[in-house]
């Protein structure tokens, strides 16, 4: 087993009578893109803020880069960066001054200051924005403003929370190849989101809903253990069959997607294709076909609901 | 080391700010303009030109040439004339005049036997000569008001009969140092200084960094190294700055358009202010730790600001205030320096004589900053 970066046992952390994370176990290996899946309010940012020891746990043991967190919170500063889910630059600085801002605290020398500045303005292609206001700039700028801005200390281990919540699908795409990259170069990046596609880009996730780890592993083996087949059903009237079929205590979900009907089916089941086919319902002339599991049916068969998504 | 370079890098960043924020930039110039000249101008002590009513059931001469100096007098001014007491009483009420003047039917008998007029009439009976010759209704609730008609008490009555004024010899005689001239302004002018830097001061710092966790920016700030003591200075160092600015202008305004003297040595006023501005920002950065929004730690300041308006001792002297009260001045910062800079400016005193109150400016930025930075950690619950 490869060094652990990130281990939490038994993590809970509540607000009053809300019960933001509860019995988090977790464990991150060097070098992973590893990612929390889940819907608003299932956690996922106290889940970050506890292990970059800006809360602390209500119960439970943390420990990051060798350090116990959040005793050691302070020593951990230099080696994290951290990507809040709200842009939390200042709108009123420009692009160039943020950075300096962020470098001059990191301590650079004002010679490295500037070679670093340039190369992360290119790298985030920020140069031709280097004198406009961050306030003024597009949700896509501003993302790679704040990623290059968390990036600057060159951190081993980076946290981003939501990174894309507020950007185009194609700016999405872009942003994921510069994580990449940086996984190339060694850095460790534990990211957040509630989009499926992105989850299901990273190494290893973990799939929270209301402050539960219901389910983690590579979003492969999350398939394959996920208990249950799918089955694409093509026929007329699935608004109706959709309600009868869900009702079966074999079915776990039924979903629309056009003229077709994707039905989560128990792995108890031997044969689903025969199982469905033998429903008084389901009509003769009925196309049914096994397909491969998503990482959107992972989550359902895990939470019981479908993403917000 | 490095510490100095982050709390220069914090530093940076707030003036880089504060340029671009052309509304806070205007306000820290224009508040102080405003309050100078409405505070100069306006703020007098020595009441002038009230308005009264009169009832003058005799309708004599002298009646009319007692009004006259009354008037002369310029505490009062005769603005209605009533015929009767309820129609007087009812304008009382109805604040149309402050005080009414009733000269009664046999004023000129009075006057005749009034002993300052001094006729030396056939022996008057104690009970006539103790009567006054007319009477004053004042509306009381204003005491400054009062105080003005009262004054008009003891008005000499001799050049009612072209008599030689009978000036006796006073009991003290009274020399007017530092202000002779009594004007309000000289007084309240370095008194506006204490007041508006309380302010000005307390505001900026507590919002300053209110906003910045407001708007998110200390979720980032709290994962980089900076320390809370530097984040701290470097962001009270600029408004030690802008502090300086403010007095200058304070100052230099007061002096040419209102002649306040500046009597004393430059050097000491800029130190005893120094240590003043650095404590009402201390002050500020507690507001901030306790505050979760901007209008919360603009409530803070207000609570602040209006003890040290009423009881440092700007509006009223100290010395005249109940005990309890002054122990809460003596808590409030702007008192401290309301004594030092009117020691300074109006009288000279070198602060080596003040030194008690430096001294406590001094302690309270000290235990303010420790207590700031307790409160302030760098965790977000
Ligand atoms: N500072 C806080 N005070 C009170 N409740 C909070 C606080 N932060 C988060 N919560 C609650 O904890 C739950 C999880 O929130 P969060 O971690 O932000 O979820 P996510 O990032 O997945 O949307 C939500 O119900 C939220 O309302
Ligand atoms: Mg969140």
């Amino acid at each position: 087993m490869t060094e652990a970066v990130i281990e939490a046992q038994d993590v809970s952390r509540h607000f009053g009578q809300v019960q933001a994370v509860q019995g988090l176990d977790l464990r991150v290996e060097r070098g992973l893109i590893y990612g929390f899946l889940g819907p608003n309010g299932s956690g996922k940012t106290t889940a970050i803020r506890l292990l970059t020891g800006l809360l602390g746990p209500t119960r439970g043991k943390i420990n990051v880069l060798g350090l116990e967190i959040p005793r050691d919170a302070d020593k951990l500063r230099r080696h994290i960066g951290y990507m809040t889910q709200k842009f939390s630059l200042y709108d009123d600085l420009t692009v160039g001054e943020n950075l300096d801002f962020i470098a001059t605290i990191y301590g650079l020398s004002s010679h490295a200051r500037r070679a670093r500045i340039d190369a992360l303005l290119q790298t985030y292609e920020l140069t031709d924005k280097v004198d406009r206001l961050a306030g003024s700039m597009s949700g896509g700028q501003r993302q790679r403003l704040a990623l290059a801005a968390a990036v600057l200390h060159e951190p081993e281990l980076l946290f981003l929370d939501e990174p894309t919540s507020a950007v185009d699908p194609e700016n999405r795409r872009d942003f994921w190849e510069k994580l990449f990259d940086l996984s190339a170069q060694g850095t460790t990046i534990l990211v957040s989101t509630h989009y499926m596609d992105e989850a299901e880009r990273c190494h290893k996730l973990a799939i929270l809903e209301t402050g539960v780890k219901r389910a983690d592993g590579s979003p492969e083996q999350l398939m394959s253990a996920m208990g249950a087949k799918v089955v694409e059903l093509a026929a007329p009237g699935l608004r109706q069959l959709k309600k009868t079929l869900i009702a079966l205590p074999e079915v776990i979900s039924a979903a629309q997607l056009g003229a077709r009907l994707r039905v989560l089916v128990s792995d108890r089941v031997a044969d689903p294709i025969a199982f469905l086919r033998n429903q008084a319902d389901v009509p003769a002339d009925s196309e049914l076909s096994l397909t491969r599991a998503s990482l959107e049916d992972v989550f359902v068969t895990s939470t019981g609901k479908r993403a917000a998504s | 080391m490095s510490g100095l370079l982050r709390i220069w890098a914090v530093l940076r960043k707030e003036l880089t700010q504060l340029r671009r924020d052309r509304v806070t930039f205007g306000m820290i110039v224009m508040i102080q303009l405003i309050q100078l000249l409405l505070f100069g101008y306006a703020i007098n002590t020595e009441v002038r030109h009230v308005p009264v009513g009169v009832v003058d059931q005799s309708q004599s001469g002298l009646s009319r040439v007692l009004l006259q100096m009354v008037e002369a007098t310029q505490v009062a001014r005769v603005t209605r004339h009533f015929t009767s007491m309820e129609e007087a009483e009812a304008a009382l009420r109805a604040a149309e005049v402050r005080a009414v003047l009733i000269i009664p039917k046999d004023v000129d008998h009075r006057v005749a036997r009034h002993p300052s007029v001094g006729l030396g009439l056939p022996p008057s009976t104690d009970e006539e000569t103790s009567r006054p010759v007319a009477q004053w209704l004042v509306d009381g609730s204003d005491t400054l008001i009062a105080a003005a008609i009262k004054s008009l008490r003891n008005m000499p009555l001799a050049e009612l009969l072209d008599k030689p004024a009978n000036r006796g010899v006073p009991t003290f005689e009274v020399a007017l140092l530092y202000n002779p001239e009594q004007r309000t302004a000289v007084n309240i002018v370095p008194g506006l200084v204490a007041i508006i830097l309380t302010m000005t001061m307390i505001m900026f710092t507590s919002a300053a960094i209110v906003r910045e966790r407001e708007r998110g920016n200390m979720e980032l700030l709290i994962t980089t190294p900076v320390r809370s003591m530097e984040l701290m200075v470097g962001k009270i160092a600029p408004y030690i700055l802008i502090g300086a600015i403010q007095v200058t202008i304070i100052l230099g305004i007061g002096h040419v358009l209102f002649r306040v003297p500046i009597n004393g040595d430059l050097l000491h006023l800029a130190a005893v202010t120094l240590l003043f501005i650095t404590a009402s920002l201390t002050l500020g950065l507690i507001i901030s730790t306790i505050a979760v929004n901007q209008l919360q730690s603009m409530q803070m300041t207000v609570f602040i600001l209006l003890p040290s308006i009423l009881l440092s001792g700007f509006m009223f002297p100290y010395e005249g205030m109940p005990v309890a009260a002054q122990y809460i001045a003596e808590a409030l910062p702007a008192t401290h320096y309301m004594r030092l800079v009117r020691g300074v400016v109006l009288r000279d005193v070198a602060i080596t004589h003040m030194w008690p109150d430096m001294l406590w400016l001094a302690g309270f930025i000290v235990a303010g900053l420790a207590v700031a930075s307790m409160r302030f950690k760098k965790r977000l619950d």
